[in-house]
């Protein structure tokens, strides 16, 4: 094992640190797979009947568990591992992540084939969900320590590739499935099983390329700032303590805010234009504006956290609850005057911000808790996502259905539902506004942060 | 000797790039193709 080990991951003199940002993306590019995994929702409940639906079929709502949960134990997984990922070094948390994600999907497969759905949650969803959580944070600290100039930028890049790859998996698996199927047959065993080997192999390349960049190393020609600015630390904050702060729980619920606010749109993106727009936005059209806003979801993720890197984080956040919020409130004036474009632009202004605010994270982190227990507290805030993934389309859902069963007409439906997410984004606001810099208290001491490098 | 490794360094970083950058702009352009049905 000793490969895998973080001593052996250390990059030899002139090594490229631009070698990181792919390594990272080897990885989110394959967990990305998660936000497509709906693709499959549909074939799944004809395993039987084929054609349409038989008796003994899976139901929708059987199926939709698959990607909470897989969502769920992302959460669970990058708060309980977080400080394994960080002391046991890159290369081994990305190998463990492809091994549990490939696995993951070949335990599907045999799921599919058996036709036993719990099989799936076990695979995909239990297994496949710490494949998620480990996968996702195992890149961060890395990248953080080789670009100690351009933080934002450099995990933007990273989990830019959380959002792209649904991009690659949704026409990928639609195609396997097609090659795979037969008139008695729909190909979903096959395919899991083809993409779990091809995941696989893509993250293990990740693994080998990634490598720690040596003690005391830094970018050619970069010195760090003799006085740190605000809000930007030079200590270290031990992961556990790090709990003990309101810094870590203001940033907590400023994630949690700004991801519930997105969160529940993009999931009704799709039906939300048709209602508001009847007779103007057919289906085609509908799906167009979903495959806009995950352009933009990802774009968002790279552009907001490289812009941060200038203007700070906690402007950048600023700026997310502000516009925020006079968006939200500008959508139903959109709606009302019957204006596509400007509905759009809206959306994608927002989804962006909501991309960005999952990117930015990390570098915030960093410049509260400093950079060798960033990875392990950026597990333990991904439970906010947790919580939001639930929140966040259960909100929209219910205030939409209340709306519609007290009468409103579904092009105004939503309309409450877009206050409650600018009154959310006020209160992200002022959690914003709160955060200090971390008290001198809660950082580590230069022997207790020798005593915690393994490298 | 050291020009080399700076080659051999150039190499694997266009090899990692397009790695990671062919399957993700298959993916982009996809989405955009279908992201232009919003528009007709």
């Amino acid at each position: 094992m000793s490969f895998f080990d973080k001593s052996r991951t250390v990059a030899p003199p002139g090594y490229s640190r631009w070698l990181i940002p792919p390594a990272a993306l080897c990885v989110h590019l394959c967990i990305g797979q998660a936000y497509a995994f709906s693709v499959f929702n549909l074939p799944m409940t004809k395993l039987i009947g084929i054609t349409k639906s038989a008796p003994g079929d899976w139901l929708l709502t059987d199926l939709g568990w698959i990607f909470s949960l897989g969502i769920f134990f992302l959460g669970v997984s990058s708060a309980i591992f977080g400080r394994w990922v960080e002391e046991g070094g890159p290369r081994k948390a990305m190998f463990t992540a492809a091994c549990l994600w490939g696995g993951g999907f070949l335990i599907s497969a045999a799921g599919v084939y058996i036709h036993n759905i719990w099989v799936i949650y076990i695979g995909y969803g239990v297994i496949g969900g710490f494949a998620l959580g480990i996968g996702y944070i195992s890149p961060v600290s890395t990248l953080i320590k080789w670009f100690p100039d351009r933080p934002g930028m450099a995990t933007g890049m990273a989990i830019m590739g959380f959002g792209g790859g649904a991009f690659i998996a949704s026409p990928l698996s639609v195609w396997l499935m097609a090659r795979y199927s037969t008139p008695t047959h729909v190909g979903v065993a096959e395919t899991f099983i083809t993409m779990g080997i091809i995941y696989f192999c893509f993250m293990t390349v990740g693994s080998v390329i990634v490598r720690i960049p040596a003690p005391g190393w830094k970018p050619a020609g970069w010195t760090a700032p003799a006085k740190p600015k605000k809000l930007i630390t030079s200590n270290n904050v031990y992961v556990y303590q790090a709990l003990k702060t309101p810094q870590f729980w203001l940033i907590w619920w400023v994630l949690c805010l700004n991801v519930t606010a997105g969160i529940g749109v993009l999931g009704q993106a799709s039906a939300m234009i048709q209602e508001i727009f009847a007779g103007k936005v057919t289906v085609i059209a509908a799906s167009g504006f979903v495959g806009l806003m995950s352009l933009f979801n990802m774009g968002g993720r790279f552009f907001w956290a490289s812009t941060s890197d200038f203007i700070g984080r906690k402007n950048t956040y600023f700026v997310f609850f502000v516009l925020g919020t006079i968006l939200y409130i500008l959508v139903p004036q959109t709606g009302a005057a019957g204006s596509v474009p400007a509905f759009v632009i809206c959306f994608l202004v927002i989804i962006s911000m909501y991309g960005g605010g999952f990117s930015t994270v990390p570098a915030y982190l960093r410049d509260m808790f400093g950079t060798q227990y960033v990875g392990a507290i950026h597990g333990l805030l991904l439970t906010a996502w947790s919580m939001a993934g639930i929140f966040g389309p259960v909100l929209v859902n219910y205030i939409r259905q209340y709306n519609v069963t007290h009468g409103v007409p579904k092009a105004q439906a939503y309309n409450v539902t877009m206050y409650v997410m600018a009154c959310l984004l006020v209160i992200g606001f002022f959690c914003n506004l709160a955060v200090r810099e971390v008290h001198r208290r809660h950082h580590m001491s230069a022997v207790e942060a020798e005593s915690h490098v393994i490298a | 000797m050291a020009n080399s490794h700076g080659h051999n360094n150039g190499l694997k970083l266009v090899l990692a790039w397009l790695f990671v950058g062919i399957p993700l702009t298959w993916g982009v352009i996809q989405t955009l193709i279908n992201s232009l049905k919003l528009f007709q």
